[in-house]
């Protein structure tokens, strides 16, 4: 679905060619080997220096940037919180990219998936650091016409046997809609557990290549 | 004009100098550092209303349309300089264009209605409505740009989480910064919205006063106060709406990316790694 040719971002990381077809692949490396600034660029938060990335054989240059992300939505590392309840947080994503509202049933339901034990009406500044984060996870797992997640660390907050089952069942529903994966993770056994495929970026990182001359 | 004012002697003004030595000595006795800058803003204070009054004289005197007008975009764009001081830290060109083409569309547009449809001045460049009633708007609307700037900045930098946050999730950059905007709106309405509600009861505006003290009626005051007001309520949150939905713009590239560590906020640089 994503490939990427010649892809340079300066003092960052030179790919020459990376298909990412995989349904669920999972993005190792060193810190500083450009393993986040992969996902900005797939979602289209920055430009590489230079080089093209095509999804569905189109440079992504030429698909308008709002459209992409309905179709590729990325998580980013730490959960972001919008002021308001968890409804109003979990309901943001779907009305930021155009999607039919969720009933209240169909939130608690995507809450109880993901072991969020709260109220709809919690402020989301009462949720602990794991609860922000499944929150977060289930505001994009709400957004059905994405075609790929991209996920930056999806468990850092959760414990393993948490990361066991959020992951399990995030990944499940989203097999169940043909939704493709690619994550960042440090975590090796999550990897190894749920990835179709591992990429190490410390091969494509310029920083790790010139640590190690 | 009104001529009935009490008039009074230079000697008089200069007694009013003893307050200025008071402060001095509070200064020089409590060993604040502040002394010189006193004697300087005082001396300032005095040359520029000296100054000020000369030239009213003869600009009152002699009413001419294009010495209003010039004096208008004097005020005007030593306004516009007072704004890019205040902002900190220092902003780039481009922000400056939009503080100064905002500046200019919403006083000279708020301006215009207040002069010739609530005023209706004859002739219109009446320098003596037109200039003093000028200098409060244009002065108050420096205040809230100033708020504007500063807040939008600010906002774009504490909430940049949120805005990148609104954009993976399929958000434009207009949806994206908001919350932002209309937070800075608001900071920057908030200042005018006080003086409105303190107005009467706590302290008596200067205009309000300084009519009082010329002679003129209680009421006569009012009726200019209160349009006044209204004329700086209506300018300041037109030229701070025209100056924000111009510059959250600029922290967007065409491709929708977030462009505020490309910018020049203190301390933050150009994003390329993130892990």
């Amino acid at each position: 679905m994503l490939r990427l040719e010649n892809i340079v971002v300066k003092g960052v990381l030179e790919i020459d060619a990376l298909t990412l077809e995989e349904n669920i692949i999972s993005i190792e490396g060193q810190s500083g080997s450009g393993k986040s600034t992969i996902l900005r660029l797939l979602n289209n938060l920055d430009t590489p220096t230079s080089g093209t990335i095509y999804f569905h054989d189109k440079d992504i240059m030429k698909i308008d940037s709002l459209q992409l992300r309905k179709q590729i939505v990325m998580l980013p590392q730490s959960a972001v919180l919008f002021d308001g309840t968890i409804r109003d947080n979990l309901l943001i994503g779907l009305t930021y990219s155009g999607q039919e509202q969720a009933t209240d049933e169909e939130l608690e339901k995507i809450l109880a998936d993901l072991w969020v034990h709260k109220k709809l009406d919690t402020s989301v500044h009462d949720l602990s650091g794991g609860e922000q984060q499944r929150m977060a996870l289930a505001r994009i797992l709400l957004l059905k016409e994405a075609e790929v997640y991209l996920l930056d660390e999806p468990s850092s907050d959760l414990d393993d046997r948490t990361t066991d089952h959020v992951l399990d069942t995030f990944f499940s529903q989203a097999k169940e809609r043909n939704q493709q994966i690619i994550m960042v993770t440090h975590d090796t056994s999550v990897s190894r557990k749920f990835a179709d495929t591992v990429i190490n970026m410390d091969k494509y990182s310029k920083q790790i290549k010139n640590g190690d001359e | 004009m009104e001529d009935n004012a009490l008039d009074f002697t230079l000697w008089q003004v200069g007694l009013a100098y003893i307050f200025l030595l008071i402060v001095l000595l509070i200064v020089h006795l409590k060993k604040i550092p502040r002394k010189k800058f006193l004697i300087i803003s005082s001396l300032r204070m005095t040359l520029q209303l000296i100054i000020v009054g000369y030239v009213l004289v003869y600009v009152l005197d002699n009413p001419n349309p294009f010495i209003t007008s010039g004096i208008i975009l004097i005020m005007l764009t030593f306004a516009i300089f007072n704004v890019y001081q205040r902002t900190k830290p220092t902003i780039k060109l481009d922000l400056k264009k939009m503080i100064a083409l905002a500046m200019l569309i919403g006083v000279s547009i708020n301006l215009i209605y207040f002069m010739f449809v609530i005023l209706q001045l004859d002739p219109w460049y009446d320098p003596q409505y037109f200039i003093p009633v000028s200098g409060m708007i244009i002065g108050k609307t420096m205040t809230g740009v100033s708020l504007g700037v500063n807040n939008l900045l600010t906002g774009m930098k504490d909430k940049k989480d949120q805005v990148e946050g609104a954009l993976m999730l399929g958000a434009s950059p207009k949806i994206a910064a908001k919350s932002i905007v209309n937070d800075a709106f608001d900071e920057a309405m908030l200042p005018t919205m006080n003086a409105m509600i303190g107005m009467g009861i706590v302290f008596l505006p200067g205009m309000m006063t300084g009519q009082i003290i010329a002679g003129q009626s209680p009421l006569v005051a009012v009726k200019y106060q209160l349009s006044v007001m209204l004329g700086v309520l209506g300018t300041v949150a037109v030229t701070v709406l025209i100056f924000l939905h111009l510059a959250y713009k600029i922290f967007f590239n065409e491709r929708q990316q977030f462009l505020l560590t490309k910018r020049d906020l203190p301390k933050e640089k150009q994003p390329v790694r993130y892990d």
